[in-house]
């Protein structure tokens, strides 16, 4: 736990937003060089996996969604063509077979009648009577001899003995049996048509029924068709004149505004762009033994509506799947590169830490092998003035002369100092290697002090220690403690100028932890720093020779005997760090020693 | 009581003996291990001083063939170096007592001796 207490303004947040939405490794500048360098560049490790990962995710998904989309385009569009195409040649069917009807009915009067019969009024009468009840839409009918007149007519005009043997559709049936006329306006301006049959005896003799026929039937097939897509159909004679009535391409026996299509043996559905740029979908048959052409023309943008919605959904889910994997990709990819980033954090950190733990190391197992050297010379000069003391007191030979006594009292003084600072030197060493043992707040801090007193001596600084009596014992790392000791309490030194006042304060926080203040009145730090002084790396001191790494190992040393570390501080009042001990330290599984 | 004292600088302990001897205690003093060994088959000593690094063979070891011929002896070491832990391993398998680290006062180690022998 990092207690800081600091303000933070309103600018602070936005910085703050700006910086947790870029990932940290994203100005991370690798210090080493060489040719492991590339491999540290976070920056690009990130691009290399988005881009990486979007192009395989992507790239199949738009690949597929674009083939779907023509391959099911390309089937709806051959659908529609298909089911034009069927209804051309299902409408072209009825209209056969209803031609077909008529003819027959036609061709039955004439080979079931007799001349003679036919030319009869009432027996003719009769026969339109009951053409007109079994089918309907026989307006006139006329029996016409081989010389081309009229012999019988019975019908709302008077054409009884009427000339047609210079008429074309006389010689058409004359030579092909069989005609079928175009529409055109007759009684009443009706659209009828008129379908005659020619009859030839063996004698050679022959005869022609011609029938008009009102073509109302015929439309109302043409109103009963459904067609999709706001469609039409409708029927042309081969020079292009409707011959029903069209829904939106003009009325009957008007021009068709539409080309005519080019003769075909069978039904052909075709694409047509008109002049205003509507696609239409043309399917057309000619009729044959008439002269007429079926159309069913339809609106191509009507039939592709339910394409169009289905393919917005198809264009949304892309984009929405598009959308959800990028920002997937670039959250994982940031996450990822993220802890890699932090990993080789620790890792450098690590490294700092064994580097600065084995620095120690060295200079402990320098400190005692000083003071191991200077120990033996230094008992034996402890042995040698002793006995000229003992020879100055307890032999009656040696007068006691007290200025002999004070010069050997001296020596001796000197040589219990000097053992002093190699006992703490060795000490100091002997606590660099060794685990939990139970230890004494107040020596701690004092064997730490002792380490400074010359400089604060020097320096003016005062030192006050407040340990109060019911501090026990810690069972605790003593070398980790008198690290952390040595560090904090340097640290408020460098931040003193001469004629400081460090206060170093001990309580009992609970029946488990005791707290230890150690209050500088230094020059403080800012509220900006202040998060990040626990920082690897963060220094101000770097110029100055700081490697950025005192307090963070000092917070890792905290964090190793199970304590916590806060800090207060106030620019230009001073800084205080507290940190929180356990009585009882829980050894670690693996921990380093 | 009466003290052996074995450490290679002959002058720390000669002179270390003859303060004893100021205090009324019996110290002999020898320089080696195979003069300390030879000294125990002569005379019976209630401590023995040991250094904890004689040449060739250590104090430790001194301290256990000592206390082979002698189960009765008792042992105070002296050492230069408080941060080996063999030797704190070592000593304790040999039964020491105290360990001092020197420069020894005087007057601690009688304080010790003393001690050792209320025990």
């Amino acid at each position: 736990m990092i207690g800081v207490r600091s303000n933070l303004d309103a600018k602070g947040w936005n910085t703050e937003i700006m910086g947790s939405l870029k990932p940290k490794f994203w100005d991370y500048q690798d210090i080493t060089s060489g040719p492991a360098r590339r491999m540290f560049n976070f920056r690009r490790m990130w691009k290399l996996a988005f881009f990486l990962t979007t192009g395989v995710a992507l790239v199949p998904l738009i690949s597929m969604a674009m083939l779907d989309y023509k391959v099911t385009q390309d089937a709806i569009e051959s659908e529609i063509l298909l089911r034009t195409s069927r209804l051309v040649s299902n409408t072209q069917r009825t209209i056969s077979y209803f031609m077909a009807e008529r003819r027959s009915a036609l061709d039955l009067v004439v080979h079931e009648n007799t001349f003679e019969i036919l030319t009869d009024h009432a027996h003719l009468s009769k026969i339109i009577q009951d053409l007109k009840e079994t089918f309907g839409g026989f307006v006139d009918l006329g029996v016409i001899d081989p010389l081309g007149n009229q012999r019988n007519y019975i019908g709302p005009y008077s054409l009884l003995g009427k000339d047609y043997s210079n008429q074309a559709w006389f010689k058409e049936v004359v030579a092909h049996g069989v005609y079928i006329s175009d529409v055109f306006l007759g009684f009443r301006h009706i659209p009828h048509m008129v379908i005659a049959v020619k009859h030839e005896l063996s004698n050679g003799f022959f005869y022609v029924l011609r029938a008009t026929l009102d073509t109302e039937k015929f439309n109302d097939m043409f109103s009963n068709l459904e067609i999709a897509g706001r469609g039409d159909a409708f029927i042309i004679n081969y020079e292009g004149i409707l011959q029903t009535p069209s829904r939106l391409h003009g009325n009957v026996l008007e021009k068709l505004s539409l080309p005519i299509p080019e003769p075909a043996p069978k039904t052909r559905v075709l694409e047509w762009k008109s002049a205003d740029e509507v696609s239409l979908i043309i399917g057309y048959r000619y009729i044959a033994g008439t002269p007429f052409i079926l159309m069913v023309v339809k609106q191509k943008e009507e039939l592709m509506k339910p394409w169009y919605t289905t393919r917005m959904e198809v264009i949304g889910f892309l984009v929405i799947s598009i959308i959800i994997i990028l920002l997937v990709i670039l959250s994982g990819a940031t996450y990822l590169v993220n802890r890699v980033y932090l990993a080789d954090q620790t890792r450098i950190m690590t490294l700092h830490e064994v580097e600065y733990s084995n620095k120690m190391a060295s200079i402990g197992r320098l400190a005692s092998g000083v003071a191991h050297e200077i120990n033996n010379p230094l008992a034996i000069i402890n042995e040698k003035a002793g006995l000229i003391k003992d020879l100055l007191t307890f032999k009656k030979d040696y007068t006691k002369d007290p200025r002999l006594i004070g010069l050997v009292d001296s020596v001796l003084s000197s040589v219990e100092r000097c053992g002093r600072i190699t006992k703490r030197l060795l000490g100091f060493a002997r606590h660099m290697d060794v685990s939990i043992q139970s230890t004494k707040l107040d020596e701690i801090i004092h064997d730490v002090l002792g380490f400074l007193y010359k400089e604060a001596e020097y320096r003016s600084i005062e030192v006050s220690v407040k340990i109060p009596n019911d501090i026990p014992q810690l069972e605790t790392d003593r070398g980790k403690l008198q690290q952390i000791f040595l560090n904090l309490i340097n640290n408020a030194f460098a931040a003193m100028s001469d004629g400081g006042h460090l206060n170093i304060t001990a309580r009992r926080e609970d029946k488990d932890f005791v707290s230890a203040t150690i209050t500088d009145n230094g020059c403080g730090i800012p509220d900006e720093d202040l998060e990040r002084i626990f920082e690897p790396f963060f220094s101000t001191k770097t110029k100055k020779g700081g490697t950025g790494l005192g307090l963070s190992i000092t917070y890792g040393l905290v964090k190793d005997v199970g304590g916590t570390i806060s800090v207060q501080s106030e620019v230009e009042k001073g800084t205080s760090f507290t940190i929180t001990l356990p009585l009882k330290m829980e050894q670690k599984e693996g921990s380093k020693t | 009581m009466k003290i052996l004292l074995v450490d290679d600088e002959e002058e720390l302990v000669s002179t270390l003996a003859e303060r004893l001897s100021f205090r009324e205690i019996d110290a002999d003093w020898v320089t080696s291990c195979e003069d300390a060994l030879k000294k125990v088959e002569t005379e019976k000593y209630d401590i023995a001083v040991l250094d904890v690094k004689i040449p060739r063979i250590s104090g430790i070891e001194l301290g256990r063939r000592l206390k082979e011929k002698d189960p009765e002896m008792r042992f105070i070491f002296m050492t230069g170096h408080a941060s080996d832990d063999d030797f704190r391993a070592g000593s304790a398998e040999v039964g020491a007592d105290y360990y001092l680290v020197k420069p020894v006062n005087i007057e601690l180690l009688i304080e010790k001796m003393k001690k050792v022998l209320e025990d």
